[in-house]
């Protein structure tokens, strides 16, 4: 009888774990209690990540340890991980939304003839059923899904989940197994590292800060980088600013770009579009400025100033400044 | 060449979208429809491909109903050379896989060299199609890339995938199946020429028994959709800007915790 729940290691390439999978991890705990595994592809895997898993509530890590699984290439990873499934039955396959773990756990549900509930935001046990919920329709609506059988897979938005506490006596079986890793047909050129901005990846920080048609120009969002050093917040771009060239897109928040879900979300001259909504109205705390009362973003701030964002961006960062130098 | 498309239709993102009497899915009636905003960069993407080549052949393929003729003939509008239109209530209620299974069925019939859909369909926002056909059909696939290059004797294709932090390039040997992300290219709007052009051209009505195949119980289904729960109403912080900013950042220390 399977009983695992598997949850999929999301790490930083450069061997550790990411703190999202403290969240996939914890939500995994909270359902199966003890029957919780990390399953870690990858070229390189520390000591401290795998000890890393275990403080965060794995039982057992699976380590697929190879040169082959970095960069990742769905061709590769699928058929492996699959010949680990078909010998071990998991109840659940876990893993956190990023770029490849959206395409590799597709990949592979079809491989298992298994369903897949992608970006979801709330997992809950009916009965002996998983059910997940998932934003759909610009996320103007919830969708609960079920599943025919077991694995039940779905990948997790991050920031949305509850992270495990790291408990440091708590430790991991560690398992090698070795399965079949197929030749790959694809072949990594190069990978190109965007030019670093020195602020949290979009995706994964607790705060964002997000400029839109009302910042008038690219050179002004120096002052929301200027407070996001402040307050560690990555900044973001409504579409109006990236469609208008001020942005490049990787910092486009919204229906076309990137769905976040901070602690707190401070949009800057934002109209709130339909679509900008849609990758962002999952934040816990939303603050909105913006000069024109009317703007839709009102309706969901749950702090809004109406007033010149040019006048309040300053002051703003300056009480920020002296609020964390107190604290 | 020969290039297959695959497109979803989907309400246009400034409908209101109401559930429906059966709270599976939402009530149609006065939905504006359009092709997926993601699928219209696959769509420019293949018709780029054709044009630079001198020569080859844009097929559209899309699963649903009867109104989904229209998101084909969009894409004939574009410059795409025929259509195809899995409809048959059989595939009513297929879920991603079900769908991946039957466009493989139509590509394996098909032989394009190169497969291209959008990263994921802004209704359901699954993000699977795409990579589950690479699956059925045991092909290479790059998921969300900015950028595409097909070599001089479409053996290969080189392209950028977007992934945290960066851009990885591969070289994939055809055929392979590709999504693409916003910033691939800008979709062309349809000539007045085109959109004449688009009613003579050919879409093909495809039944699943045509493929020969029974569509599978899906493997996930929507149980009900929900509104969503109500965000406690806001509040507007007045005064002076000096006055507010100090009460924004006292509220979200003390009352919401936020920093």
């Amino acid at each position: 009888m399977a009983t695992a729940y598997w949850c999929i290691v999301e790490d930083d390439r450069k061997g550790s774990p990411k703190k999202v999978m403290a969240e996939v991890l914890g939500e995994a705990g909270r359902l199966a209690g003890a029957n919780v595994e990390a399953v870690w592809l990858t070229d390189k895997a520390s000591d401290e990540g795998i000890k890393q898993l275990g403080a965060w509530g794995a039982s057992k890590v699976w380590v697929l340890e190879n040169a082959a699984f970095a960069p990742y290439m769905g061709e590769v990873w699928v058929p492996a991980l699959a010949e680990l499934v078909a010998k071990e039955s998991p109840k659940a396959i876990f893993a956190p939304v990023t770029s490849r773990m959206r395409e590799f756990v597709a990949r592979l549900a079809a491989r298992l003839g298994a369903g897949l509930s992608a970006d979801s935001v709330a997992l809950a046990m009916e009965g002996d059923a998983l059910v997940a919920t998932r934003p759909v329709y610009a996320g103007k609506l919830l969708a609960k899904m079920t599943w025919a059988k077991t694995p039940w897979i779905a990948t997790l938005r991050p920031n949305v989940f509850k992270p495990a506490e790291s408990a440091a006596g708590k430790s991991a079986q560690v398992e090698k197994p070795s399965v079949k890793i197929p030749a790959a047909r694809m072949k990594l050129v190069e990978r190109r590292e965007e030019v670093s901005t020195g602020l949290p990846e979009l995706t994964e920080a607790e705060i964002v800060i997000s400029g839109g048609r009302g910042m008038k120009g690219p050179e002004n969002y120096v002052i929301l980088e200027d407070m996001g050093k402040v307050i560690g917040a990555a900044v973001g771009a409504s579409r109006a600013a990236v469609d208008a060239g001020w942005r490049p897109h990787r910092f486009q928040i919204g229906q076309t770009g990137r769905t976040i879900s901070p602690k707190l979300y401070l949009g800057f001259g934002v109209s709130g579009a339909i679509q900008h909504l849609a990758g962002m109205r999952t934040s816990k705390i939303i603050v909105a400025v913006n000069k024109d009362p009317e703007a839709p973003i009102f309706k969901i701030a749950d702090y809004g100033i109406v007033a010149d964002l040019f006048e309040v961006v300053p002051a703003l960062t300056d009480e920020f400044k002296r609020l964390l130098d107190k604290s | 060449m020969k290039i297959v498309v695959a497109i979803k239709q989907v309400p246009d993102t400034a409908t209101q979208v109401k559930i429906g009497g059966d709270p599976k899915a939402i009530d149609t009636a006065g939905i504006t429809w359009i092709v997926s905003p993601y699928d219209e960069f696959a769509i420019e993407e293949a018709l780029r491909l054709k044009e630079k080549r001198g020569q080859g052949e844009v097929i559209a393929v899309s699963l649903g109903p009867d109104r989904v003729k229209e998101a084909l003939r969009s894409a004939l509008a574009m410059g795409c050379d025929r259509a195809i239109h899995l409809n048959d209530p059989a595939w009513a209620n297929a879920d991603t896989l079900a769908t991946a299974q039957a466009l493989a069925a139509v590509i394996k019939q098909e032989q394009p060299a190169l497969v291209l859909c959008g990263r994921q369909a802004i209704d359901d926002d699954m993000g699977a199609v795409g990579a589950q056909l690479a699956e059925v059909l045991g092909w290479p696939c790059a998921s969300w890339i900015m950028e595409e290059a097909v070599d001089a004797d479409a053996k290969s294709v080189r392209v950028g995938r977007q992934v945290e932090g960066g851009l990885e390039v591969f070289d994939l040997p055809l055929p392979a199946v590709l999504s693409a992300q916003k910033g691939l290219n800008e979709p062309r709007y349809p000539t007045l020429k085109g959109i004449m052009g688009a009613k003579k051209k050919e879409i093909k009505d495809v039944k699943a028994g045509d493929l020969g195949l029974t569509p599978a119980a899906p493997q996930v289904a929507v149980k009900n959709l929900e509104a969503l729960p109500a965000r406690p109403p806001g509040r507007v912080i007045q005064g002076e800007i000096k006055d507010a900013v100090k009460e924004l950042v006292r509220a979200l220390r003390e009352d919401a915790k936020a920093i």
